[in-house]
């Protein structure tokens, strides 16, 4: 069942000016519920654009969105619900922490949403602890933490809200790899416990390669393919000409085919490669005795 | 050659918080020399101390004990910081953070008219700069235009143009795409090899480290590696336990030399990958 559904989505910043920009071209494609989605596109490619049309933070220029099959602009009035329901963590979203304290930063989306007080704090408490900010910090000002732990009350402070939908964009952009496991650990926690939908903007493949049931990718503001993570990675070589990283582990099983060592498989993780290697190595060794 | 960057038994330490914290010490003796001409890498995880190694380069912050000379000079002498931060400049993570004019050229020739160069020597430099960083046809267009690779060139112009001798690069493509990771990358390389500027790029991409001529590696306030980026890299349990990476390449290598494939240790790329691997298929 797709949660989300886009109908030739079309966006046109400063229509009528010099300055006219389509910059996302009839995107149509279906989400379905529960999958994690890795986004990818370079700069420009419109891949901002588009999110922000899930949540109703653009509104198309023509083309519809569908939320559990319902036109989130059917009617103007409830967009704002369409907002609790597709939760979006913007880039560095550590900038957008404002609240004199964590637990009021977290609540801050809750409180929104009109829920009880009992209710706020349960959410806020859970929340915290799923994406591993101990108690004892909530009552500190957020802007004492370290970089990383801002930018998980920031991602809580979505979370929190339980949206059917959580877009993140570029959520590991800037840390250093540990960090960046941290943060992926999280959310992938956070999806086997909710089941939601995630959304994840990135723009390298190697971060998103072990964990997204299908990648959908952007270039020149069209939707260049949408498809399950491996076909995706077949076409590895198109996707690295259009400026985006592929996993160096892909890139030395491209070069392996080219050398007549073909696997028939594509090849984008590290574990899958190992495996894959020394299986057939073990097979030549015991041929040649 | 000699060094442009000495330093010696170097402790840094951020003072006490006003409400009761207390101070951090982030750099627990430092040694460290970088040759003229030398493009170095700096590694290490967020809080190692690798950000703050860089502000003490050029005088920002001052040692707490040990000492710092940059070109023969001591950066606690005050009298001659801005000399001195004229010859090692800096380029910082947010490009946004260092833009200061509404016009690329503009931004380019800040330094040069605080440092008060002639107008002839300032247009000339400018220009220069510019093209050296392939940003000289976007000269007249406004920094907020351009993406964020082609900011990042602009601030390395405006540095250029004072003619440094060491550059200090702190995760100056973390915020870019593979794109602007890529011209950064570029423009950084041709400079070492073309103006023979020293190269100090402080990064956490690996596969970026793996193109420098010499890697040093922090941990908790000190440096724990110091090599070529193939030797380095081949301590790959090392570098993981302290919550680096090693280019997917390496570890391969790395995960089937355990299992008992003769492949050799020291591999930074795909394609010294692919060759091993080639190699031990024809076996």
């Amino acid at each position: 069942m797709a949660v989300l559904e886009t109908q030739e989505l079309t966006y046109v910043y400063s229509q009528g000016s010099p300055f006219e920009k389509t910059a996302v071209d009839s995107v149509s494609l279906k989400i379905d519920e529960g999958a994690i989605i890795g986004v990818m596109g370079h700069t420009g490619s419109g891949k901002s654009t588009l999110i922000q049309q899930f949540n109703g933070l653009l509104r198309p220029t023509s083309g519809k969105i569908l939320l559990d099959g319902v036109d989130i602009w059917a009617d103007r009035k409830k967009i704002r619900d369409v907002r609790f329901r597709v939760g979006l963590v913007f880039q560095y979203p550590e900038y957008q922490i404002f609240e004199e304290t964590v637990y009021k930063d977290i609540a801050f989306g809750p409180k929104n949403m009109g829920l009880d007080s009992v209710e706020i704090k349960r959410r806020v408490l859970e929340t915290a602890h799923d994406i591993g900010i101990p108690e004892e910090l909530l009552e500190r000002s957020p802007f004492e933490l370290s970089g990383g732990q801002k930018r998980r009350v920031a991602i809580a402070g979505v979370m929190a809200m339980n949206p059917e939908i959580l877009i993140l964009d570029e959520p590991t952009a800037g840390l250093d790899p540990a960090g960046r496991d941290k943060i992926i650990g999280f959310i992938k926690e956070y999806h086997r416990k909710k089941g939601n939908t995630v959304l994840i903007v990135s723009h390298s493949m190697e971060d998103i390669a072990g964990f997204a049931d299908k990648i959908l990718v952007m270039n020149k503001s069209r939707l260049f393919c949408y498809d399950d993570t491996e076909k995706v990675f077949s076409r590895a070589e198109e996707i690295s000409r259009i400026g985006l990283d592929i996993p160096q582990i892909t890139k030395i099983f491209i070069e392996l085919k080219k050398n007549g060592i073909d696997f028939g498989k594509d090849v984008y993780t590290l574990d899958y490669a190992e495996k894959l290697l020394i299986k057939k190595l073990g097979e030549r060794s015991r041929e040649n005795c | 050659m000699g060094d442009i960057i000495e330093i010696k038994n170097l402790h840094f330490s951020y003072p006490a918080s006003e409400d009761g914290g207390k101070p951090v010490e982030v750099l627990k003796g430092v040694d460290l020399e970088i040759k003229n001409g030398e493009f170095i890498a700096v590694l290490g995880h967020n809080g190692s101390g690798k950000s703050t190694l860089a502000k003490l380069m050029n005088g920002i912050l001052v040692p707490e004990s040990g000492k710092v000379i940059v070109d023969g000079t001591d950066t606690t002498d005050e009298e001659k910081i801005f000399e001195l931060r004229c010859r090692v400049g800096m380029v910082f993570q947010n490009p946004d953070n260092q833009i200061v004019s509404s016009i690329v050229e503009e931004d380019v020739a800040f330094a040069l008219e605080n440092l008060g160069v002639p107008y002839e020597e300032m247009r000339r430099r400018v220009d220069d700069s510019l093209k050296a960083v392939n940003m000289y046809e976007y000269r007249l267009h406004s920094p907020a235009q351009l993406s964020g690779g082609q900011k990042q060139r602009v601030a390395i112009a405006g540095i250029i143009a004072m003619k440094p001798k060491c550059i200090i690069l702190d995760e100056p493509t973390a915020m870019l795409d593979p794109q602007g990771r890529r011209e950064v990358m570029n423009v950084i390389r041709k400079m070492n090899r073309e103006q023979g500027i020293t190269i100090v790029l402080i990064t956490h991409y690996m596969d970026e480290a793996a193109q420098c001529d010499r890697v040093v590696v922090m941990d908790k306030g000190r440096i724990v590696l110091d090599d070529v980026p193939r030797t380095v890299f081949s301590h790959v349990e090392q570098v993981k336990a302290i919550g680096l990476d090693v280019p997917q390449a390496t570890e391969l290598a790395w995960r089937l030399r355990k299992a008992g494939f003769d492949i050799p240790a020291e591999i930074i790329n795909e394609q010294e990958c692919v060759d091993a691997l080639v190699k031990l298929f024809d076996k």
